[in-house]
Order: structure tokens, then sequence, then C-alpha cells
């Protein structure tokens, strides 16, 4: 057991190295592309824990995501924090948006978790129309941000290769973060309650906290995706609380492989490429996606993470 | 000692009667059979006892604490623990993830994250309870995979593994080998040493053959209570059984 730990580390620590040699290599187009698909996988990461491992699939990430993008924003714009220190709002205010949006969505479980959740995103996404003295709406806000200043040097928000590099930190953390988390007993309940919630609560365990808890962290970490792609591109916006970036995670995710640590890195580096690549021959790239995602439901289930670690004949993670 | 005692214990399910104003004793260190028809309430009965159904009327009493309206998982910390009629383990992990959960609840005994465990104790009672059914080499496969017989072992090994003060078993020897008879019976007897043992069963060679006392359930309530050689004479047990 204690090898199969050492071999997950690695190989998840050798997957970070690759990603940092990656930027020497790469062309700068493809640096910028991803930066992105670096911080979006947070987000699905983030979304893995609760829809993956717990088995609660959330139609309302968007609102989490906001949530970090805006307490950062926000807190740059009206109060003059430098980045880290936004960073750390943004990721406190999802986490205290988790927290209420917990109590309020754990009542219910199953396609009614769905569409409750999908609804207090909305709300959330007008919330951010309707108070548009403060978020400034749909227009958002564009951010002029201080460098980030550190042991004597400083690193300017707007050079690709500082993006690149604080990307990667961040997405490091999330992935060690959650590994060792499933890793962990915790992480052994959560599966537990995906697999068999009934036997889990007679097992002696209130089935309610772990949820609650998963949702938590979660949605925190999708905070953390948020604020990160508000102080690297600087700027928020309402568009940050849309539909859309509560299905791109379930999309990265299925594709990924649900309750695979990796799921959502490859998820979202292929499903970023797609849109990329095919919305470069058509605007209606989204016919594209639509196809590959027919393509992925009806003949890998698993996803791609799925279909590898069958493949390779490993235990779960 | 009385461990657990019902009062005027019912169940409901509209104008169906399930359990009847069941009063009911349980002395520490017994080893307890319900037996009765299908149909008599033992399930419904027993799964009141450790909380996955709520009583529409009566409470319940465990070690003199009223336990009518704490939550199943509460019932579990306390000692309480139950294993399904119908075959209630994790199938798409293995034996081991499926032990683990058990053990570590036991380990953990203060509710909380739970965010590290010493591997060495959590592999230590792995392999004794899996040792204990006979189940020790198949630990690295799928639960699902198993035979019927040996799913029902794991959940035995699984309820082992929470070491309970009170083992609650429905019909555990339903699907098991023939050659697998003997081997569970004589489990039951080694864990009573350190378990009160509450069995719901049908085949009363096992019955009579552990049980120290027997409680005979019939249309929702107690027919009779005794020993087994007062059970087997007893007229209204005869009835019950050969009657219809």
């Amino acid at each position: 057991m204690r090898q199969a730990a050492f071999r997950s580390y690695a190989f998840h620590i050798a997957v970070i190295a690759a990603l940092f040699l990656l930027q020497y290599v790469l062309p700068a187009y493809h640096i910028g592309t991803f930066t992105r698909i670096m911080v979006y996988a947070v987000l699905a990461i983030g979304y893995n824990i609760l829809f993956g491992y717990t088995g609660l699939m959330s139609l309302g990430h968007a609102m989490f995501f906001a949530a970090g993008a805006y307490g950062a924003g926000l807190s740059v714009y009206w109060l003059g924090f430098g980045p880290i220190a936004a960073l750390l709002a943004g990721v406190a205010s999802a986490f205290v948006v988790s927290l209420l949006a917990g109590i309020v969505v754990l009542r219910v479980s199953g396609v009614a978790f769905l569409i409750v959740t999908l609804m207090l995103a909305q709300a959330a996404f007008l919330a951010t129309l309707y108070f548009n003295t403060i978020t400034l709406g749909d227009q958002g806000i564009v951010l002029s941000l201080r460098p980030i200043e550190m042991a004597g040097l400083s690193f300017a928000l707007s050079d690709p290769s500082v993006k690149y590099n604080v990307a990667l930190a961040a997405f490091a953390f999330a992935l060690l973060f959650s590994l060792w988390l499933l890793r962990s007993p915790f992480g052994r309940i959560l599966i537990a309650v995906r697999e068999n919630e009934a036997r889990t609560k007679l097992l002696g365990y209130n089935t309610f906290l772990y949820r609650f808890w998963a949702l938590v962290i979660s949605g925190t970490l999708s905070g953390l995706s948020g604020a990160l792609y508000c102080l690297l591109f600087a700027y928020v916006g309402a568009s940050f609380a849309s539909l859309q970036y509560s299905t791109l995670p379930l999309l990265y995710t299925l594709l990924g492989g649900t309750g695979v640590t990796l799921g959502p890195l490859a998820g979202t580096a292929i499903m970023y490429y797609l849109i990329d690549i095919s919305s470069s021959f058509t605007s209606s790239y989204m016919i594209i996606v639509g196809a590959a995602l027919l393509v992925i439901t009806l003949w890998f289930p698993e996803g791609i993470g799925g279909w590898v670690r069958r493949f390779l004949r490993r235990k779960p993670a | 000692m009385t461990l657990l005692e019902t009062r005027g214990l019912s169940r409901r399910y509209g104008g169906v009667t399930a359990v009847n104003d069941v009063s009911f004793r349980l002395e520490q260190g017994e080893i307890r059979s319900i037996i009765g028809p299908n149909g008599a309430g033992k399930t419904t009965f027993v799964s009141m006892i450790c909380g996955r159904i709520p009583p529409s009327g009566g409470a319940v009493f465990f070690e003199d604490h009223d336990i009518t309206n704490m939550s199943p998982w509460k019932r579990v910390m306390r000692g309480i623990v139950y294993t399904f009629q119908i075959t209630s383990i994790y199938p798409k992990l293995t034996l081991r993830e499926n032990v683990a959960l058990a053990v570590q609840r036991r380990l953990t005994a203060k509710p909380g994250l739970h965010l590290s465990l010493s591997p060495d104790a959590l592999d230590a009672a792995i392999d004794e309870a899996l040792s204990a059914v006979g189940l020790n080499n198949e630990a690295d496969r799928l639960a699902g995979v198993l035979p019927y017989g040996h799913q029902r072992l794991l959940e035995l090994a699984m309820g082992l593994a929470l070491k309970p003060s009170l083992l609650v078993l429905d019909e555990p020897t339903q699907g098991l080998a023939p050659g697998d008879i003997q081997p569970f019976c004589d489990l039951i007897r080694r864990t009573a040493k350190t378990s009160t043992i509450l069995f719901i069963e049908h085949n009363l060679k096992v019955v009579l053959d552990l049980a120290d006392r027997i409680t005979v359930m019939d249309r929702g309530a107690i027919l009779a209570e005794g020993t087994p050689a007062e059970i087997e004479r007893h007229p209204a047990v005869q009835q019950a059984y050969l009657g219809d």
C-alpha cells in the first residue's frame, strides 16, 4: 500500500515537473494557452472532488468560480489590495459562499441537487448584474495590478512567464492537495458515500457532514481558480458567473475521467485545444465540441483517465 | 445487566402495522435469535434498533440511555452494528477498502475529518477482520466479483471490524454454502465472547445450535420467548410454524 502511495506521488510530481519544463520548449502562444488550461484545471480538480469522488453532480460551480474572481477583483479595485492579499480574499469569499450554499443545496440529492445548484448559481449571476454599482455589471472591471514583491524581487503579473509559473504553482498545489485528500481516510469516506450511502451511514458515518465538506472543499478550490483567472488576466465581469463556468468543469471532468486525480488536467487540456482549433475553422465550433462529447459518452463513458487506468489495470487512486 | 430494551415499539406503514407494541429485553453477553414467518416484522424491528427506520411509537434504550431519536451513525459509535439482510457492501472497491472503512471508523472514535491514520494499525486491523472470516487471501480483489456467500462473509467482517458491543445480524447464513455454515457458527460463538449477538435466522439448525434464548415473532408481535428447549415445546410456536 505504501509503495503504491509513493509511486502515485512520484507520478503526479513528474507531471508537474513536465509542465514546468514545458515552458522552455513551447512557443509563446501555447504558453498562454497552457496558463489558461492550468487555471481551468484547478476548477476541474475542485469539481472532480464533488462529482467524481463524492458522486454529486452540480451545475452551480460558476457561483464558486465567480465568488473567487469577485472576491479578488473587487478587493483590488475598491480596497487597493495587492495580488497576494487579493488571492487570499478571493479564496476566502469562495469558502464563505460554499459554506452558505452547502447548507441550502445539500438538503436534496440526485436530480434535485442539479437543479438547486443551477438555480442558486443563476441567482448569483443575476446578483452580479443587479449590484452593478459595485461589480460594474457585465461590462466588468479591468484591473491594474501591483507586481508581486517577494524576497526583494518584483514579479509583474503581466509577464507571460510569471503568469505561467503562478498558474503552475496553483495547479501543483490543487493537484497534490486533491491527491493527498483522496488518499486519506477522509477521501475513502467520500468514495464510500458515492458508492453506497446507506451502508456508509450504518458504518457510523454522518454522511451529510462528509458531503458538506466535500462541497466546501470543491467550492473553495473552484474559487481559487476564479481568483487566479481574475488576477492573471486582470479582469472580472459578470460572464464569470454565467452558466458556461458551471458546464465547463463538468465537461472537463467527464472527458478526463471522473474520480481520477489527473483526469481534470487531461480533460481541460483536450477540451481547450478542441475548442481552440475548431473555432479557427468555424464560428459554430460548439457543434464539434458536442460531437466529441457524444463520442465520449457513448464509447468512453469512463473518460480518458478511466480508460487509461483500466488499460494499465491500476487500482483506484 | 440489560444491554438493550424496547418499550412499546411500533411501526405502521399507512394502514399496515409491521411491528405492534413490542417490549423486548436483551441481556449483555447473550446470543439471541429472532425467528418467525416472513412478514412477521423481524427486519423492521431490528431496523428500529439500529436506527435505519424511525419508530411510529415506543422507545429504544441502550445501556440505559434512550436512543429512540439517535441517528444511525451515532448508534454505531455507541456500539450497535448491523449487517444487512440483502448484502450491502461496496462492490467496486477491494475487500481491503471495504473493511478499511469499518476499521477507520473504530480507530477514529471521535467525529471529524480523519485526515490521517496510522497505516500499520489500519492494515493490522483489516487483516484481523478478513482472517476471521477466512477472506484474507482475497484482500485485493474487488468485492463485487466475489461469490454471494463470500460477500456475506465480507459484510460480517465489516461488522466485526467495528468491534461492536451489540452485533445485529439479519439472516446471516442466507446464501452461505453448506460447508461455510459450521465455520460461521464457530465465528459467532467466538465473537460472542466480546459482543452481544442478536440475529434473525430462518435456518433452525443454526438457531438451535447458537442461541441462548429465542424470540418468536408473528404478525408484528412477540409470540413466545425462551430457551431453545422451551421454544421447541411451545404450542403456539408449533402452531405458527406448522399450522399454515
